[in-house]
């Protein structure tokens, strides 16, 4: 099942509505890095909420398609991890390093506006 | 052996049924840890130990889909003494692994690479067992029992 990518003024929003197979995941990457690039957004959010299992596969394409966006220019952060999903993951060892998390959409859309705002600021003391 | 003590338990009543689930593609991986999920919750599991158990089929069935291509997952209820909870088998037939031992260490495959993951599985599970055969296949079977409330 593909995952619907919205997008919400500079941000793009994957919205996972039920378990993702491999290759809905690698789908997922992969569509993502072309439409970052396409639509020129400043940020991604990966909303994760429904899914009830995230195994090592699905944490580390998370963290690929998190490294690649920065690699586009663009940040990422996942939202809606939840409690038993998190339990999981340490249990396993992920630890899911250098990728920003935020406990829901509305958090995560604060990150990237705080994000956008920060490197806003240093953008406009170079060009004094 | 005795012939007697070599005959299943008599079992009545729901939870005595076992669940095969083959194993060809990553598809299947979901349906697996679905149908694993529904008979742990049937079991009494907490919703944690759903998502372990669920979380530890996806990775013994993930395996199987890399390594072997195809094999398939057993899942049973298990009663001892008052004790409730799951067996899981992972079966293939396929190439085995040469070093067991190094496929157990963390590290080996959790990080980076892909498939194995098996010290995780051991991590989410209470009991972990391993055999496989270079050439002839791996079967992996893990246990786990469900807490008692309030304990």
């Amino acid at each position: 099942m593909q995952v619907p990518i919205l997008k919400q003024g500079p941000y793009l929003i994957a919205s996972i509505q039920s378990a993702l197979s491999d290759e809905d995941l690698v789908q997922l990457r992969d569509a993502l890095v072309a439409q970052v690039g396409k639509l020129r957004s400043r940020g991604v959010i990966v909303d994760v909420t429904v899914l009830d299992v995230m195994d090592s596969f699905a944490t580390r394409t998370l963290c690929d398609i998190a490294h690649m966006i920065r690699l586009r220019g663009a940040e990422m952060v996942i939202v809606g991890i939840q409690p038993e999903v998190a339990f999981a993951l340490v249990r396993l060892g992920l630890k899911l390093e250098g990728v920003s998390t935020a406990l829901d959409l509305e958090e995560g859309i604060l990150y990237l506006d705080r994000k956008m705002i920060d490197s806003g600021k240093e953008m406009s003391i170079r060009e004094r | 052996m005795e012939g007697f003590h070599n005959l299943p338990p008599r079992n009545r009543g729901e939870g005595t049924e076992e669940v095969f689930v083959p194993i060809k593609s990553d598809r299947d991986i979901i349906i697996a840890r679905q149908r694993g999920k529904e008979l742990a919750a049937s079991i009494g599991f907490s919703s944690t130990d759903l998502t372990l158990i669920a979380t530890a089929i996806s990775e013994l069935s993930r395996n199987i889909v890399i390594y072997a291509k195809s094999g398939g997952i057993t899942m049973k209820p298990l009663r001892q003494g008052g004790r409730k909870g799951i067996r899981v088998v992972a079966q293939d037939e396929g190439p085995g692994i040469p070093d067991v031992s190094r496929a157990l260490q963390d590290g080996f495959s959790t990080s980076r690479s892909l498939g194995l993951g098996l010290p995780g599985v051991r991590r989410l599970m209470d009991a972990f067992e391993l055999v496989s055969e270079v050439n002839r296949g791996t079967t992996v079977t893990v246990r786990k029992w469900a807490t008692p409330e309030g304990g």
